[in-house]
């Protein structure tokens, strides 16, 4: 029996425009770019959702009510959720419409999609409680089942995520931390035996998301009917196929000229042909299977390069200085009280902001050249590091005016104290 | 090998280049005959030449009596030669170029050699005189075009001509980068095919890089700089010629707008040329002739220590065909924000990079630096790895590469 659980992840980070040195002191904004380049955050979604979003999710309906045994999962990240909101409620709803179908499951996340597993639990609760609001609000649905951003797991982050309440986990399946083990089982974390640990099949995902219209690959071009034969071909050494990938695979990694929608369109049927396969959510995944072995993993895992680990977004000496910089903002951001400067704040800490600045390009230009809106991870990250002193500016502004209240409270109150009795 | 002046007696890259390249040919076992123009014959070259006290036998010269000097321009060979006529100046600067070509075809008559190499425009009459004389392959090697060193302003017709010429005639054409490869085919119709980039290289000490810190016995000039340092100021710095082509003006403009937010910054300017009393007059008529340093010519280790007291090197080159200075800058510790109008820009991906005209991103990107330590960190450290890619052994293989092309004979390396 295989059953395919399959995740799309959608997201998009609000992009921060070419901020100066002599922007800074003027309060901001650090996210309305304007222009026809890159960093424009209206235009960039727009522009996916004709692409990707619009088109795939339906075809994704048409599927889910041609197959009512058919399932998929989602994860959005709050960042992408808000900018649909603003700028284009109609692809906001499209989902809405594909969820409420019942056979789509959406995970928990945080909602600015960040690194603050790995720098403050505190915040990483405060973001994932706003994520579960923003989900609870728009879809009306409480999810059970955590992603992390970028698939950043460890063990510390397994017992965060237990603590909270949630059943499962999603990770990739990397063959260092599986070693012979296969991903196409459920785990679950040494320390934290409650929940449970869904893994990433790198191989099949890939195929689709990353290989499916290369032309140097031997199996270009790659057909449903060879990857649902593949699929089937792990009945006997299998649980669950688990196939994640970035939603924007579809359209936009994946041009439509390469067949991808043609590919999607028929794989539910021909998945379906072999009588022992099944789609499952996460969920379902976790209902129905037992948890084979204990994982430790006291170590960061992603899904991110080859390397499967944190340098992506924390490997060099730009990197580490905005992360830095950014988390030591934390407890004077709170104390602000102001809603303006939390939310940017926050919107600061997504990942992609960091994978902006990752200079690994340098020395082979692969990936990160082709999704880096910036002309250079230095442009990355002097914009950023502007912005965040900007916003420290403000900070330091609020800190002076509340100062000035709570001075002025205490000369009323002692007035009062004075002259009122 | 029709060259130029090595340091310390160069006035710019291009004495660099020669020295680099023919240290390298040499070494790689080319015999090498360097023939330079010089007004008074001298031995002192030849001794400067023998490598850190290597001889090499397959190395000689032969000095040509001539006053021409490398990056000469009309306007500067006037104001040298006292002559105040256009027309006049520009007959002498050329008919000197004639001159030296007439001795070139004498000396290739008595010489043996395989096959001639020119290095620019003055040298190209020479090349082809030589070429003529012994129809030996001509190669030229451009560094520079009268594009780049006029920034397209006035571009001199007869050295126009002179330089299309000289690339129309020669066998082969080697650019020092592509965005010089461009330019002749598109300013001077020139093949593509017939084009080859070698890029410029630099000799780091024992192939790594120098040594960070400053030279135990600092100059005033230097001293005078770490006493800055230490009273909590910056430095920013400019090394080359002080002429339109360099950009000097663009440095001038983005000081002051990093002044007005960062005042405890120093411009340090370094080099001489045409241009340099209007850069002065013009950072007074600004009121930043307070953070303004203005030094001569500097060499050697003097050179290196300004490079290493520095915080950013800055090349603002309107067009510069290749541009040595940043590779210096790195292999000193030193992060570069250049130009993008610039061949080594195509060689170091971790360099900052602006347009020359940008003054407002030039003047970010220098307060970014000053104010992260972990940016410059970064583009010295990607930058290293540029310059130690690019060592004159290379750039000397692919020329023997050329040679190759043309003599059959040729030992393979």
């Amino acid at each position: 029996m295989t059953a395919v659980c399959s995740y799309f992840q959608v997201h998009q980070p609000h992009r921060i425009k070419r901020f100066s040195a002599f922007d800074i002191g003027n309060g901001g904004p650090y996210f309305n770019d304007t222009g026809e380049g890159k960093l424009n955050n209206q235009k960039i979604l727009n522009k996916v959702g004709e692409k990707c979003y619009l088109p795939t999710n339906a075809l994704l309906l048409d599927l889910l009510k041609r197959y009512p045994d058919f399932r998929i999962s989602f994860s959005f990240s709050g960042v992408v959720l808000e900018q649909m909101e603003t700028f284009s409620p109609y692809i906001l709803e499209s989902f809405q419409k594909l969820v409420a179908t019942g056979q789509v499951e959406i995970l928990s996340e945080t909602y600015y999609h960040s690194l603050a597993s790995i720098y403050s639990p505190k915040e990483f609760r405060h973001q994932v409680a706003l994520h579960q609001e923003k989900i609870k609000h728009l879809f009306g649905y409480t999810p059970r089942v955590f992603r992390n951003t970028e698939l950043i797991y460890h063990n510390d982050i397994a017992d965060l995520v237990s603590r909270m309440g949630y059943r499962g986990i999603l990770a990739e399946g990397a063959d260092h931390m599986l070693g012979w083990r296969s991903p196409n089982y459920l785990y679950r974390p040494v320390n934290a035996p409650t929940l449970r640990l869904l893994l990433k099949n790198y191989r099949f995902s890939d195929d689709i998301a990353f290989r499916f219209g290369s032309r140097d690959w031997s199996e270009y071009p790659l057909t449903a009917e060879k990857f649902a034969h593949w699929i089937g071909a792990t009945n006997g050494s299998a649980d669950v196929v688990n196939l994640f990938m970035d939603y924007e695979t579809f359209g936009e990694h994946q041009w439509e000229d390469t067949g991808i929608f043609h590919f999607l369109r028929a794989l539910p049927e021909e998945l379906l042909k072999h009588p022992d396969n099944s789609f499952v959510t996460p969920t379902d995944a976790i209902n129905r299977f037992p948890a084979r072995a204990a994982l430790d993993v006291p170590y960061y895992v992603s899904w991110a390069d080859i390397e499967r680990d944190l340098s992506a977004w924390r490997s060099n000496e730009l990197q580490h200085d905005a992360l830095r910089a950014v988390y030591a903002l934390e407890q004077a951001a709170y104390e602000s009280n102001d809603p303006s400067i939390l939310e940017d704040w926050r919107r600061m800490q997504t990942s992609d902001h960091f994978y902006y600045m990752c200079t690994k390009w340098f020395a082979d230009g692969d990936v990160h050249k082709y999704f880096n809106p910036y002309e250079s991870p230095y442009d990355a990250f002097i914009s950023y590091m502007n912005a965040l002193n900007d916003l420290e500016h403000r900070i330091l502004r609020n800190q002076k005016e509340r100062g000035i209240f709570s001075q002025l409270k205490k000369i009323i109150n002692k007035l009062t104290y004075a002259y009122g009795h | 090998m029709f060259g130029w002046e090595f340091p310390p007696h160069n006035s710019g890259g291009l004495g660099v280049a020669c020295f680099g390249l023919s240290k390298s040919l040499v070494q790689r076992g080319t015999e090498l005959i360097f023939v330079l123009p010089k007004q008074i014959p001298t031995k002192a070259i030849e001794a400067h030449f023998r490598f850190a006290d290597i001889y090499f036998p397959s190395l000689s010269f032969r000095v040509v009596s001539s006053s021409l000097k490398p990056y000469i321009t009309a306007e500067s060979y006037r104001q040298i030669h006292g002559v105040n006529t256009p027309s006049l100046y520009e007959d002498n600067l050329i008919s000197e170029v004639y001159r030296y070509a007439l001795r070139a075809r004498e000396l290739a008559r008595q010489e043996s050699f395989d096959v001639i190499h020119a290095h620019d425009w003055l040298s190209f009459l020479a090349g082809i005189a030589a070429k003529e004389a012994t129809e030996k392959p001509l190669i030229v090697h451009v560094h520079a075009t009268e594009f780049d060193r006029t920034g397209g302003n006035g571009v001199n017709q007869s050295v126009y001509d002179i330089e299309r010429r000289g690339m129309e005639v020669a066998d082969q054409v080697i650019a020092v980068s592509q965005f010089t490869k461009d330019i002749l085919i598109t300013r001077y119709n020139i093949p593509e095919g017939k084009i080859t980039v070698v890029h410029n290289g630099i000799d780091t000490e024992e192939g790594g890089m120098k040594k960070f810190g400053v030279s135990s016995t600092p100059s005033a000039l230097t001293s005078g700089l770490l006493r800055l340092k230490e009273a909590g100021n910056k430095i920013v710095l400019f090394v080359g010629r002080i002429t339109l082509q360099k950009g000097p003006d663009y440095f001038i403009q983005s000081a002051l707008r990093v002044l007005s937010i960062r005042p405890n910054t120093f411009f340090v300017m370094c080099g001489a040329g045409d241009m340099r009393e209007k850069m002065i007059r013009s950072a007074a008529y600004q009121n930043i002739s307070n953070r303004f340093i203005f030094t001569s010519w500097l060499v050697g280790e003097e050179l290196d220590t300004i490079y290493q007291v520095a915080d950013l090197f800055v090349m603002p080159s309107v067009s510069e065909p290749f541009g040595i200075t940043p590779l210096e800058a790195l292999a000193n510790g030193t992060p570069v924000l250049i130009s993008k109008q610039s061949g080594v820009a195509e060689i170091i991906p971790g360099a900052l990079k602006v347009d020359f005209w940008d003054v407002e991103e030039m003047a970010n990107k220098i307060v970014a630096v000053l104010d992260h330590p972990s940016l410059g960190y970064s583009v010295v450290s990607h930058g290293q790895d540029s310059v130690s890619q690019f060592s004159w052994k290379r750039a000397a293989d692919a020329c023997i590469e050329i040679y190759k092309r043309f003599i059959k004979t040729l030992k393979p390396l």
